[in-house]
């Protein structure tokens, strides 16, 4: 609402100084993930260029997906997740990115943009921002505890019933992420990820009702704190997010240590995309923003704050020491090709997944 | 609804202006003081409920907004085609999960409405007995906590009731319990909340009916050789009825479709149907069928309730 009064006035000024000037945003609309920028970034684009950033949080796609999809946002430029963009594009949400504007543009990783544009044909909607895995963040100690001395590097952690049954009694968490959690179980089956197959369904949903009573928790952001204070031993949870709740724990300094894996039998790589909405006002300010992103230094204001990679070719030497070489932000290269990406399912089969996971998480059957 | 309402009053104002010429000007006022709350009620409760209904009736679709049309005309080629889907209704009563979520919402429902009421009768009892100032001062502090945000409030419980929260150190410390206990992410948490969230909802009604009760009554009880539970049991109940009736229906409704405080407090496994609808909404992005189960709700949980609240405030001459 305020955006779109803001997109008036905006609209106005441009109609009074068109014949002057050539068209030119003098803001720009954005939505963004919170805690996903370094705020003197959006300081910089505001000084260099003279476009204010009107900057708004969500903290879920749903959220971001319900806004868009309701039609005339006022946005400029959103953060969406791959797969949840790969399924608005089909509802015509998002404008195609003029790469001509990107003079940045060279800068992507290939390797990282190719397996984008499995969720986006060709990226013709999107460039993207950052990308993480899912994994399993733990206690050492109090794991260490419970299990002796072998090496944490499974997602028997979780998937085995008697390994969770031992760390139970010190809390253990899922992602409340129904088609995240299901394509790491079929994954860890050996089953295609993004199977939409009944019976592969069946088998995932029986793997993790088998561990169900050790979970203690399904929460897609609770765990962080709860990590951080001791309340949880181990969590599935976003690396960045993992992270954050490690430098929590070192500055709460209460002896606290916090790891991140990605297991062995592989996970799930995601990426959060720059997409342009279809009825934005400032496209061209919203290029430019993209844009700025693209270069190298201001990439690295928005890996080294929020603790994930950027698919940028240039960015290393701005990186931070602890942030480049480490493989939980940036994995080594025979864990990346370990990694799947989770594409968008059909109606029909996020039904029966939303309600196979109702079941699981409320113990019917 | 509203406006063949508003026209029967206005019919009837119209009658009655040609019997009685001189009536005219209060005529006119009543219609005035009756008119706001009906033109509040259509356009903030009744034009929603229509669009709500209206969304009900369509498919979903990979579109914005992403439902299906449910009206598509073309005036040049004199074509109108109305496309109704009662496939999500027919799905909430083929499919017994739906039934299971609304009985489990209403079953927390009535009973944290019992206990929002026992906690409530003494705190109401005790403001309407206590005199001038302290009644003022008590008042004040059962609406104070609206000041917060109720989002922060529900927070606060969470540090209260978690495994280390404040509840937990303070019975280990005692010496009550030896190990911690587990109260958030659980039935009882939800519990507390909706009790706390909903408890001035029930003092207020409660108040006001207790306050205007007459003392002398009471004595009279007493002179007639009656035992004080009996008293409050024959005298004091009965009178305060009214407002017991109001905080029930004002802590009843909206616990039903509480979403917030089972989805923070409470545990995986408490099903309630506002999570239900969250999940249609959000994870199926099926809004039609969030739209059924929401009207489903309103229809057969909300408005019984206000069809009999609204007969009783007939009968008491408002």
């Amino acid at each position: 609402m305020h955006h779109k009064k803001l997109g008036l006035a905006a609209a106005l000024t441009l109609t009074l100084t068109a014949p002057m000037t050539m068209a030119k945003d003098t803001v720009v609309n954005i939505y963004n993930w919170s805690d996903y920028i370094d705020p003197a970034i959006l300081e910089k684009f505001e000084t260099q260029t003279g476009i204010k950033i009107n900057y708004d949080v969500y903290d879920s796609n749903e959220v971001l997906e319900a806004k868009l999809m309701s039609g005339s946002t006022g946005y400029d430029v959103v953060m969406p997740t791959g797969s949840f963009l790969e399924r608005q594009a089909l509802a015509g949400v998002y404008a195609e990115i003029d790469r001509s504007q990107l003079k940045n543009i060279g800068n992507l990783d290939a390797e990282m943009a190719s397996k984008v544009a499995l969720h986006d044909a060709g990226n013709k909607h999107n460039v993207p921002y950052t990308w993480g895995t899912i994994g399993l963040g733990y206690n050492v100690d109090m794991v260490k505890a419970r299990l002796g001395d072998v090496p944490v590097n499974s997602w028997d952690l979780v998937f085995d019933p008697e390994i969770a049954a031992k760390l139970s009694d010190c809390g253990v968490s899922v992602l409340d992420s129904p088609a995240e959690v299901v394509s790491v179980a079929l994954n860890y089956l050996g089953l295609d990820p993004n199977s939409e197959k009944k019976s592969d369904l069946k088998k995932a949903s029986k793997l993790i009702s088998a561990s169900r009573s050790s979970f203690t928790k399904f929460s897609s952001s609770q765990y962080i704190s709860d990590l951080a204070n001791g309340e949880l031993c181990v969590s599935m949870g976003y690396n960045g997010d993992v992270l954050q709740s490690q430098s929590r724990a070192i500055e709460a300094d209460q002896g606290i240590n916090i790891s991140y894996i990605i297991p062995k039998e592989g996970s799930l790589v995601w990426f959060d995309l720059m997409a342009i909405p279809a009825d934005a006002p400032h496209k061209e300010a919203a290029h430019k923003f993209i844009d700025f992103i693209l270069q190298p230094e201001n990439a690295a204001g928005v890996s080294n704050y929020a603790f994930y990679a950027v698919p940028n070719n240039k960015v290393e030497p701005y990186l931070l020491e602890e942030v480049k070489n480490d493989p939980s932000i940036y994995p080594t290269d025979d864990i990346k090709e370990k990694l799947f990406t989770q594409k968008a399912h059909s109606v029909k089969f996020d039904r029966l997944l939303t309600r196979a996971w109702t079941n699981i998480k409320t113990a019917r059957n | 609804m509203s406006m063949s309402l508003g026209s029967a009053v206005m019919d009837r104002m119209a009658a009655k202006l040609q019997k009685y010429n001189f009536v005219k000007k209060i005529n006119w006022g009543r219609a005035v003081v009756a008119g706001i709350p009906t033109f509040w009620l259509g356009l903030f409760f009744f034009v929603p409920f229509l669009v709500v209904f209206k969304i009900s009736l369509t498919e979903a679709a990979i579109a914005i907004p992403p439902y299906s049309e449910l009206l598509e005309w073309d005036l040049e080629e004199a074509y109108i085609s109305i496309k109704i889907n009662l496939g999500n209704y027919l799905f909430l009563f083929e499919d017994d999960f739906y039934l299971d979520a609304y009985l489990s919402s209403v079953k927390i429902a009535v009973l944290s409405t019992f206990f929002t009421l026992l906690v409530a009768f003494p705190i109401a009892y005790a403001i309407a007995k206590s005199d001038g100032s302290t009644r003022v001062l008590l008042l004040a502090l059962v609406i104070l906590p609206f000041w917060t945000s109720f989002l922060l409030r529900v927070y606060a419980w969470m540090e209260f009731l978690k495994k280390n929260g404040i509840v937990n150190e303070f019975l280990l410390t005692i010496g009550v319990i030896d190990e911690p206990l587990i109260m958030l992410q659980t039935d009882f948490a939800v519990y507390i909340g909706i009790v706390y969230t909903y408890l001035p909802f029930m003092v207020l009604p409660l108040y006001s009916a207790l306050e205007k009760m007459d003392g002398t009554l009471l004595e009279a009880a007493q002179d007639l050789g009656s035992k004080p539970t009996q008293s409050f049991f024959l005298v004091t109940l009965p009178l305060a009825m009214p407002g017991v009736i109001a905080g029930c229906v004002l802590v009843f409704i909206p616990a039903v479709g509480e979403f917030v405080i089972p989805a923070l407090l409470g545990g995986a496994d408490t099903l309630m149907i506002g999570r239900v609808l969250w999940d249609e909404f959000f994870l199926n992005r099926d809004w039609p069928m969030a739209s059924a189960v929401a009207i489903v709700m309103l229809v057969v949980l909300v408005l019984p309730i206000m069809l009999i609240r609204n007969s009783q405030g007939k009968g008491e001459a408002v």
